[in-house]
């Protein structure tokens, strides 16, 4: 059987590993290869490792990290943030990315998703979506959470799908932070209504969460930052506990 | 030992080399003939369409090249399914080293939400019979992303279930081939390569 996926987030600012509390608040955990590689032998599925520097000189200095990440780490990772063009897919693919995250850059020009599955493959290609609960619908943010925009969650993951998105990563502003569970009614509706996998974001704060978000939600992986760097959660733990519940982990 | 991982049109081929490495192993990418033939190990990795990959190697020659060699080969991924006879993405008759027929993932009527396409993740590999594997990896899991399959036949090597059960290895003489991606499969999957670096000679 298809196994459930764990993915361990790392969030990087000029080459060191960060992870903010409703992406304010920064604290720093550490080496994101050495954290990396642990996980990666702890049993972690896939690593996921998002560029928050906004600067020219991070930028290089994060392509630089790629390239040591490809060459220590022997599973699967994704890398994310600040890629709004083919070239910068292109510069992490040649670094040894085995998959881009697009969020920003996705929303306010779509057609980047068609350009990049086209070029790379859709396997390459996961979509980011950070979207808030508002009154008439649910409301797809860019920035960080910071702007809201016009897009409704589901349509843009429907969208991003027919682009030619190969996952839909979709990190859900009201739980992230809140270690109170993921989004479970709204992760089932994407998973029952797209294709392709969905990974699960934001809310993680025990093990039971896991349970709840692979049964109640319908994600085929969930992914989580702080609970694993403060160690809150061990990933052997979680998944013999996966395990334990019926749940099937690698 | 030379190792030369056979260089085209695909994308990724610099994390086998980056495995290998971590082996020990110095791998050479390589589209050279001379070197490809006089080399002890050839690797044939891959991701990319079908179709334009084979009009690719007809058109460098990989093809026959690849069809003549006598050392151990492994393809991986898009490898091993243009090393099989036909492959349904693009229509396109393969290098034929094997006689299955790679296939489109289509899930049971009701069941295209639950069981998606591709098959991306972690997947157990059991019934191995090939000295690729060794008994510790029977049910152990490896990393797959693929749309279309090898159906199972005569020389599959390892099974997989996903839909249906399919060729998670194939293998034939000279000629080795996983659908799982070795390079990315933790320990696991360096064992596989370091199997494959340490074939006897036939």
């Amino acid at each position: 059987m298809l196994a459930k996926r764990i993915i361990p987030c790392l969030d990087i600012k000029d080459g060191q590993t960060v992870k903010g509390v409703n992406f304010v608040n920064i604290r720093n955990v550490g080496d994101p290869v050495e954290l990396g590689a642990l996980y990666a032998k702890q049993g972690a599925d896939e690593l996921v490792f998002l560029d928050i520097t906004a600067t020219h000189e991070g930028r290089k200095t994060f392509v630089d990290l790629v390239k040591r990440i490809a060459r220590e780490i022997n599973i699967p990772f994704t890398v994310g943030g600040g890629i709004s063009e083919l070239e910068d897919a292109g510069k992490l693919l040649a670094a040894g990315a085995d998959k881009i995250s697009i969020n920003s850059s996705a929303v306010r020009n779509p057609q980047l998703i068609d350009d990049l599955a086209k070029n790379f493959g859709s396997q390459f290609v996961v979509v980011a979506v950070d979207a808030r609960k508002k009154p008439e619908h649910w409301a797809v943010t860019v920035n960080g959470g910071r702007i809201e925009t016009d897009k409704e969650l589901f349509g843009w993951a429907k969208e991003a799908e027919s682009r030619g998105a190969g996952e839909i990563l979709f990190t859900s502003m009201d739980h992230d932070g809140t270690k109170n569970g993921f989004a479970n009614k709204e992760l089932a509706q994407l998973s029952e209504s797209l294709s392709i996998p969905i990974i699960a974001s934001g809310g993680a704060g025990n093990m039971e969460h896991f349970v709840d978000v692979f049964t109640k939600g319908k994600a085929d992986a969930g992914l989580a930052a702080s609970i694993f760097h403060f160690r809150e959660i061990s990933i052997p733990d979680l998944k013999s506990y996966l395990r334990q519940q019926g749940i099937v982990v690698r | 030992m030379d190792v030369a991982i056979i260089k085209y049109n695909a994308g990724n081929i610099m994390s086998v080399e980056l495995a290998l490495k971590r082996l020990g192993v110095n791998a050479t990418i390589t589209a050279d003939p001379d070197f490809i033939r006089k080399a002890d190990r050839v690797i044939f990795p891959g991701v990319g369409e079908a179709s334009t990959t084979m009009a690719y190697l007809r058109e460098h020659n990989l093809d026959r090249l690849i069809t003549s060699l006598k050392q151990p080969v492994l393809g991986i991924c898009l490898g091993l399914q243009l090393m099989c006879s036909h492959s349904e993405e693009g229509d396109v008759d393969c290098l034929g080293i094997f006689p299955e027929n790679v296939k489109k993932f289509i899930p049971a009527p009701g069941q295209e939400y639950v069981t998606k396409v591709p098959h991306m993740g972690w997947n157990s590999i059991s019934n191995l019979k090939s000295d690729l594997f060794d008994a510790s990896l029977e049910n152990q899991y490896v990393y797959f992303v693929h749309s279309y399959y090898a159906a199972a036949g005569d020389d599959t090597a390892a099974t997989c279930n996903y839909i249906t059960p399919f060729s998670a290895a194939l293998q034939r003489d000279n000629f080795y081939a996983t659908q799982f991606h070795p390079e990315k499969s933790g320990p696991i999957g360096a064992r596989i390569l370091e199997n494959f670096i340490n074939l006897k000679a036939r």
